[in-house]
């Protein structure tokens, strides 16, 4: 049996009443419920206050550079498919900086999982708008308001993700089981968590998602039609849809590697003698 | 008889220009020839002007030599871009009926008609470079039987196979009734069976002999041909080549299988490298083990893409902010390019660090015939391993502070033992801290890496007399040319030696002071407008390198032109 306190990492240094400790909770409980093992798993994150997350939960660590998460996440997972890996990121890290790796890394259909905690301002850096901030949100670096933000569930859709789902950090229950959904699924699968910030975003707070959100299953949402999660994907203002929006079994980018065929990379045996073969075609 | 002997193909993108020079190259190392053939080309699909020029010797060769003996000009513009480049009794290879305004010296100009041929002997036009092949053959009165063998070897009996065999034979003929000039004799040697490979091909055997099963990059000259390789082998030899979106997500990914327990590479060109130099210290201070291509070209920026250049040195030295230990490897030839690779992924696990083996175009695009490499003389060396028999499990430490600054590696999700690591300072086992002690205690337990990794480093190459008046200082794939041109100028009664490096970084301090303190003239030969081995040969040993001779025009060093501007500085 697997124990909370097998999940118990350091204590985090995040601002009290976070929208990141539900996020926290919700993974471990999901790892927890699914009888994962912490050797089993590897987060791999990003920079900004949900590339914390790794250090206070447990599990293998890449804490990687700003909006990286993914090209070592997909790195690690073809080198050893065996280990569950779970890309973590901010709204910045995710769709700024690392924008390109999350466009082809959706194409590509990589099993992995991405958490993204989009609390759509920069927490770290205090106060900034971020790609995903509202339009108008004025910061100290958007003093005439922010532009019109990325809306990256349906960008994945459009992308090819096989997986788009969106959660929230105010609700664990369903954040948790959206995370094993996510896990379950094979293939890229987007979880974008919409996350109150308490110190940087006073817009966009537990309250104002609270009255807005609603829930797919609900309304016995079917998530394999594209068009239709399209639309979905485009809802946002007084009512914002969680769950999983889309998801379709499409090819796996792992599986179509012949030399993941014969187990993990990591585990085979290094032998410089088999390149024989291929001096022979210089000669 | 010795034989030394320069052929060149030139026409257009397009024209088979790569292919006729390959199969010389070929066919005389079939022979047993040495060969060192190199490649011109121009940053375009069709048209503009391309040559291949093939060296072939009795004895080792190591660069291109100037003087053309055979040039096959598959266009008007190679009859009259490389008329001077011709040898006295040199010979141009052209098809009369399509260039019909030649200069220069009658005698040297074997005019026929090739399309002509290729049309009525081998059924269409498209073999016409073929049949220039069966010509310059038949000129050297070369055995064609070995071409022939070559050729069913590449197309299998089909009909493209039959119909260059066609060719070559009509070219052949032709020359051999037609001609009224000189012929020359190149004879079959013995049945040495040497490889004949590029540089870059020679770095993908090092790297899959290393046991490297990863590689991510993003397609760029010169360094695209080792994607193309990898991906082509991955099947066969279990290996994964992901062709990534970007620069930055090739080093990112080559770092997650690294750390995953994978040796993995990645290779780019100059203005790649910019974009990855995040990774090398990501891959630094994560001490991830990781091997790096950079096939240089001339800078900055796009500079000349398909065009070679030294000018990264400096770059590669210092890419990325902050202090942490790497190693810089520049292989000398294209044998040296598979040794190096391989000792660059023992390194890079062993010292946990980030390894950069510069090349260039010049030695990624050159052909040289290389001994069969023995692979009996390959290690492999992991570095030091956790091993969850004899400890527990957990309590490891991924970054555990230890006398040698190296502390044993595990790989996640083969054991317990739980791998943590940062971008971030970090503590011992991992997570990030802002502890001064501690990132004080891991800055140095990075560096002391460098202590036992000082002490691999070879000696710098030298040949040459000890105690020689002038020593020629270079680096990475001038090694041929430099050698060479010690020759010519000690055939003139010169005191002249070499010393070579390519074995870069951490640099080799007390032997290159000692070697070039004995010299009363030191030049340093480098593709680079500044001297960017003189400068650190200055910043690590304090000495000033007098002279420089350096070509930065894109193109290679010849011997000639070294010799030939050592003489002018001696003046």
């Amino acid at each position: 049996m697997i124990a909370t306190s097998d999940y118990a990492g350091l204590k985090p240094a995040w601002c009290l009443g976070c929208g990141n400790f539900g996020i926290l909770k919700a993974l471990n409980r999901a790892l927890i419920e699914m009888e994962i093992e912490p050797h089993q798993v590897l987060l791999v994150s990003g920079i900004g206050q949900a590339g914390k997350l790794p250090h206070y939960t447990r599990g293998n660590v890449f804490n990687s550079l700003h909006g990286r998460p993914v090209p070592p996440a997909i790195g690690a997972k073809i080198a050893n498919s065996e280990l569950i890996v779970i890309a973590i990121s901010g709204d910045g890290d995710a769709y700024g900086e690392g924008g390109n790796h999350f466009l082809h890394a959706s194409r590509r259909n990589h099993d992995i999982t991405y958490l993204v905690h989009n609390n759509q301002v920069y927490g770290l850096t205090k106060g900034q708008a971020s790609p995903t901030s509202d339009v108008g949100f004025i910061t100290k670096t958007t003093p005439y308001g922010a532009a019109s933000p990325v809306n990256p569930v349906a960008l994945a859709i459009v992308n090819g993700a096989s997986f788009v789902s969106r959660g929230f950090a105010g609700d664990i229950d369903h954040l948790s089981n959206l995370i094993k959904k996510g896990i379950t699924h094979r293939g890229f699968a987007l979880i974008d968590i919409l996350q109150p910030c308490i110190s940087f975003n006073h817009k966009n707070t537990f309250q104002w998602y609270k009255e807005r959100v609603y829930k797919l299953e609900d309304e016995r949402y079917e998530p394999g039609d594209k068009k239709t999660a399209l639309e979905k994907a485009l809802e946002w203002g007084d009512k914002i849809p969680i769950g999983v929006i889309y998801e379709e079994n499409l090819p796996v980018y792992e599986d179509q590697l012949p030399a993941l065929s014969k187990g993990p990379l990591v585990r085979h045996k290094i032998d410089p003698a088999g390149v024989e073969t291929l001096l022979a075609e210089f000669v | 008889m010795p034989v030394d002997f320069n052929f060149m193909v030139g026409g257009e993108a397009g024209q088979g220009v790569q292919s006729v020079g390959f199969l010389l190259a070929k066919v005389f190392a079939r022979g047993g020839y040495h060969i060192f053939a190199d490649q011109d080309y121009e940053s375009r699909i069709r048209g503009g002007h391309n040559f291949f020029r093939v060296r072939v010797s009795n004895s080792k060769v190591g660069a291109i030599a100037e003087d053309v003996d055979i040039l096959i000009a598959l266009n008007m513009g190679s009859v009259n871009l490389h008329q001077p480049e011709m040898a006295t009794q040199g010979i141009i290879i052209f098809d009369g009926e399509k260039i019909k305004e030649v200069s220069g010296h009658n005698r040297s100009l074997l005019s026929m008609p090739l399309e002509k041929l290729a049309e009525e002997k081998a059924g269409g036009k498209l073999m016409v470079n073929t049949v220039a092949l069966g010509a310059a053959l038949s000129v050297v009165n070369y055995d064609l039987n070995i071409l022939n063998t070559i050729l069913v070897e590449r197309f299998g009996k089909s009909e493209v196979g039959d119909r260059n065999i066609a060719a070559a034979k009509a070219g052949y003929e032709y020359v051999q009734s037609e001609y009224k000039g000189d012929f020359r004799k190149i004879k079959p040697l013995s049945e040495v069976k040497r490889m004949l490979l590029t540089g870059n091909e020679a770095l993908c055997l090092g790297a899959i002999a290393a046991g490297c099963k990863f590689m991510a990059a993003y397609p760029m000259t010169p360094a695209t041909s080792i994607m193309e390789y990898m991906a082509a082998k991955s099947q066969d030899l279990d290996l994964v080549m992901v062709h990534a979106e970007d620069e930055i997500a090739a080093i990112n990914m080559a770092i997650g299988a690294a750390y995953a327990g994978v040796r993995a590479m990645t290779a780019t060109s100059g203005s790649g490298l910019c974009l990855m130099v995040e990774g090398i210290g990501l891959a630094g201070i994560t001490e991830t083990p990781i091997v790096i291509i950079d096939g240089q070209r001339p800078g900055p920026a796009v500079g000349l893409p398909t065009r070679t250049e030294q000018g990264d040195l400096q770059f590669v030295l210092h890419a990325h902010h902050g202090d942490f230990p790497r190693a810089v490897l520049a292989p000398a030839t294209v044998e040296d390019a598979f040794w190096v690779t391989i000792k660059a992924f023992n390194w890079a696990e062993k010292y946990q660090l980030p390894v950069i083996i510069l090349t260039d175009q010049h030695l990624a695009s050159s052909y040289a015939t290389v001994d069969r490499l023995d692979l009996s003389q390959v290690t492999i060396d992991r570095g030091v391993l956790f091993s969850e028999k004899g400890d527990d499990p957990f309590a490891y430490m991924r970054h555990r502070v230890t006398k040698s600054g190296i502390s044993p590696r595990a790989f996640p999700g083969l054991g317990k033992a739980l791998v943590v690591t940062d971008c971030d300072e970090h503590d011992e086992e991992g997570h990030l801290t802002e502890d001064a002690r501690e990132r004080t205690a891991q800055v140095q337990k990075r560096l002391r890496k460098l202590l036992p990794l000082r002490k691999e480093i070879s000696t710098p190459r030298k040949y040459g007399s000890r105690g020689a008046e002038t020593t020629l200082i270079g680096w990475g794939s001038t090694y041929g040319a430099i050698h060479e041109a010690v020759d010519i100028l000690r055939k003139e009664d010169a005191s002249v030696n070499m010393l070579h490096l390519s074995e870069l970084w951490p640099f080799p301090a007390k032997a290159v002071a000692d070697a070039i303190s004995k010299a009363r003239n030191n030049y340093s030969i480098e593709n680079n407008a500044t001297g960017q081995l003189a400068r650190l040969i200055k910043a690590e040993t304090g000495y000033d390198v007098g002279g420089r001779i350096l070509k930065f025009d894109g193109r290679p060093f010849t011997p000639a032109y070294i010799a030939e501007a050592v003489r002018k500085e001696a003046h």
